[in-house]
């Protein structure tokens, strides 16, 4: 295709670091994910925590999504950064020890967060949970990433930078500063500390670090992945240049403002509530941007959906992205707020998200990664990757449409009133109500992480097998440039 | 807010949206340069490890629905508070909004409440209209911590049955329920130490009927004297003045077993029964004082 494409296997690329963060997101999703199911049958059945405080779903909670945010997802945007940048600047990696330091940092902190939540620490912060002494390491670490990644793009042999690159920058730079800004704390101990901020300002700083975390880290983050793979996996050019100028400003400026929606109808002041929504609302274009520009770019190639499980789950992800991101800004109009606001609707919206979206693309590039970082013609065995695709589909299809149903369920129960304006249903009703939604969503969870195990089965047999037991009846999951 | 943060929140907000608008336009290109002959669109040029761009022009439909939503916006934050300080032509406040509706249920509400006014709380406990509102204020406001049949658990009293910690008359659980109460049962430990703990212990179950250590419990009527006979009373039957409970009647809130009757001795216990008087109106807590006494009569 492209003289350059030859550097594949180069020893020019340092491919040490990726492997290594690219092992990881399979087994930190492994342990997120379980984490996630076993939570989700402790609200079905709440005994289930043996009355061990370690085990009960107020600690278990946060470890599930620091898990599966900055355990799986974050190893995945390590490696892939890490590949990308590399590939498209045509340079190595600047400061390989600091890159070293990276992995070895960054697992430190998901340890580290394993060890200090089930415990009870925790600045009770949501997606921050983690106390003084981790968010420093974390900030060390994320520093010693924007150097590595930076300084690769500053010594880069190409005119110009990627479009995967805008979007990795945009998230390293952002995430440092929402990190830094909502971590901000006076250590009373070695375990404890207080935010710096108090009241509705705290709040505000929270959601505007929590609404960015998804904005940067679970969107932009991730764009950046799509925006390499998916023309690599479909061997198609970007659909459109422009396309990705206009979403990328737009996305950074916008997405930024977006925080008070978790606040509406607070005491956080109406111009911010306001605020937050009508540009929620604006960022519905740029969102869906990213998302024209990576299923177009399959256009002319849609017959290699039928063959390539790899490529279904890239689009099938970018699908779900389209979804979640139309069903954000409808949340965040006050009045919808009010229906959905602290009901399981908000869980299904996180989890097509997180599931459909990050969990599916993430899972998709590994498929794409994995043969090429271990010299491997392809993924051991593509039947696999397509039973692992309909599990992650089904799952996720199952686990947000119970989540909707209980959601509106729950919200039209608690706001039904009696003819003389008591309420119709106390809460306990409402959850009873919700035990069906419960049991689906069990079901839609354990299939995702099944999908998991079969994908590190897979993995395994990739890197550790022989290579003459592929199953060489099936497509390779690689795009043609890509065989060495 | 100062006139200088109102401004600034309403020169960064419009920059923003105004920049966003420029980016757009700007790269809004309908027609592309000519298609060359294969009838492929043309590319940027730009190749990234074998990943190349094309030109292609910004789908329409999406141009216009990129409009269409900052259209809402500027409309949006002309009608209601977003710019600063400026309050939006309509007026809205969302404190408003909550009054307005307070005000649209209270009147609506009144005409219910209302055919119960003078009527004494025994008599509306054997009112079946009466006692259906009581069992749904109840299941709203008292069901979490008391259970939704008034079973009462672990630290919180059965309402249910015939003993009460500060009184089962109407006045007395009307009290309860407007006021709120605060049970103080201090911790004995430094005072009386762990022998005494165990002492007074054996004593309880003495008095209570159950099997003791006699010894023990000889001497712990002496420390009981001493030390606890002033809320408790002489003959142990408690104090609803101060809601000291009763000690012989085989009823624990904190739980019957020796550790937990230890624990209390030793650590005290602090009940808290929130007050009710700025959350729920006075009719509400007439009904709901008349179904909770229904309850204890049944």
């Amino acid at each position: 295709m492209n003289e350059l494409t030859a550097a594949n296997t180069s020893p020019t690329y340092n491919m040490g670091v990726v492997k290594q963060f690219a092992i990881m997101t399979v087994v930190w999703g492994i342990v997120g994910m379980l984490v996630g199911v076993i939570l989700a049958a402790e609200m079905i059945w709440p005994d289930l925590n043996m009355g061990l405080p370690w085990l009960h779903f107020g600690r278990l909670r946060p470890l599930h999504t620091n898990a599966v945010i900055f355990a799986f997802g974050g190893c995945a945007l390590f490696s892939t950064s890490y590949y990308v940048v590399q590939r498209t600047c045509q340079a190595t990696l600047f400061a390989p020890g600091l890159a070293k330091f990276t992995f070895w940092g960054w697992q430190l902190v998901i340890v580290a967060a394993a060890i200090t939540l089930p415990m009870g620490l925790t600045t009770s912060k949501e997606y921050a949970e983690l106390e003084w002494p981790i968010d420093i390491l974390i900030t060390v670490v994320w520093l010693s990433y924007a150097t590595v990644f930076f300084g690769t793009i500053a010594k880069r042999k190409t005119s110009h930078i990627y479009v995967a690159n805008w979007f990795y920058g945009a998230f390293i730079l952002a995430v440092a500063m929402l990190h830094v800004v909502n971590s901000a704390a006076i250590p009373v101990s070695m375990f404890k500390s207080y935010s710096v901020y108090a009241g509705t300002i705290d709040a505000m700083v929270q959601w505007w670090y929590g609404h960015n975390a998804v904005g940067f880290y679970l969107t932009a983050g991730f764009l950046g992945m799509m925006y390499y793979f998916v023309p690599k996996q479909a061997g198609r050019p970007v659909y459109s240049y422009r396309l990705s100028i206009v979403h990328f400003w737009a996305l950074v400026a916008v997405y930024i403002w977006a925080g008070p929606h978790h606040l509406h109808y607070s005491a956080l002041p109406d111009w911010a509530q306001s605020l937050g929504m009508v540009m929620s609302l604006i960022l519905l274009a740029p969102s869906w941007g990213g998302m024209i520009n990576g299923i177009m770019t399959l256009s002319g190639a849609w017959d290699k959906l039928r063959t390539d499980p790899t490529l279904r789950f890239l689009v099938v992800s970018l699908s779900f992205y389209g979804m979640s991101t139309f069903e954000g800004p409808m949340m965040s109009i006050k009045t919808v707020n009010a229906l959905s606001h602290n009901t399981d609707w908000t869980i299904g919206h996180v989890h097509s998200g997180a599931l459909g979206w990050v969990g599916m693309i993430s899972i998709g590039c590994m498929y794409h990664l994995i043969p090429v970082l271990f010299e491997k013609p392809k993924m051991y065995s593509i039947k696999l990757i397509n039973m692992h695709f309909w599990l992650a589909t089904m799952g996720t299809v199952l686990y947000i449409a119970s989540m909707w149903v209980n959601g509106i369920a729950q919200g039209l129960m608690w706001r039904a009133f009696n003819v003389d304006g008591t309420l119709t249903y106390t809460f306990a009703e409402s959850i009873e109500a919700s035990m069906p939604g419960y049991y689906v969503r069990l079901l839609g969870g354990t299939m995702f992480f099944l999908g998991m195990l079969v994908m590190a089965f897979n993995v395994w047999r990739t890197c550790c097998g022989n290579p003459s037991t592929v199953d060489g009846q099936l497509v390779s999951s690689l795009a043609e440039g890509d065989k060495p | 807010m100062s006139t200088f943060w109102s401004a600034w929140i309403i020169v960064i907000f419009v920059v923003t949206v105004a920049g966003v608008c420029w980016v757009l336009v700007a790269n809004r290109k309908v027609i592309v340069k000519e298609k060359p002959k294969d009838g492929e669109a043309p590319k940027t040029g730009h190749v990234y490890d074998g990943i190349e761009e094309y030109d292609n022009p910004l789908p329409g439909w999406w141009f216009n629905m990129f409009v269409g939503t900052v259209v809402f916006a500027g409309i949006y934050v002309v009608l209601y508070p977003g710019l600063g300080n400026f309050p939006g032509v309509l007026g809205w406040t969302s404190t408003g909004q909550w009054q307005e509706q307070v005000t649209k249920a209270d009147e609506r509400f009144e005409a219910v409440y209302s055919t119960f006014e003078g009527q004494s709380i025994e008599e509306l406990a054997l009112n079946p209209q009466a006692f259906k509102i009581g069992r749904r204020l109840f299941g709203n406001n008292c069901a979490v911590c008391h259970g939704s049949d008034g079973g009462g658990g672990y630290g919180f009293p059965n309402l249910s049955d015939d003993d009460w910690l500060y009184g089962g008359t109407p006045e007395a659980i009307e009290a309860s329920i407007i006021h709120g109460r605060r049970g103080a049962m201090p911790g004995w430990l430094a005072v009386i130490g762990e022998g005494g703990v165990n002492q007074v212990t054996e004593y309880l179950f003495q008095i209570g009927g159950h099997e003791h250590d006699q010894a023990l419990a000889e001497a712990g009527g002496k420390v009981y004297a001493t030390f606890c006979v002033a809320c408790h009373g002489a003959d142990a039957s408690g104090n609803q003045a101060m809601g000291a409970p009763n000690l012989k009647d085989d009823v624990w809130l904190y739980g019957r077993s020796p550790e937990l009757i230890k624990t209390s001795i030793r650590s005290g216990r602090q009940g808290l029964m929130p007050a009710q008087k700025e959350m729920l109106l006075e009719s509400k807590i007439r009904l709901l004082t008349s179904y909770v006494y229904s309850l204890s009569r049944q």
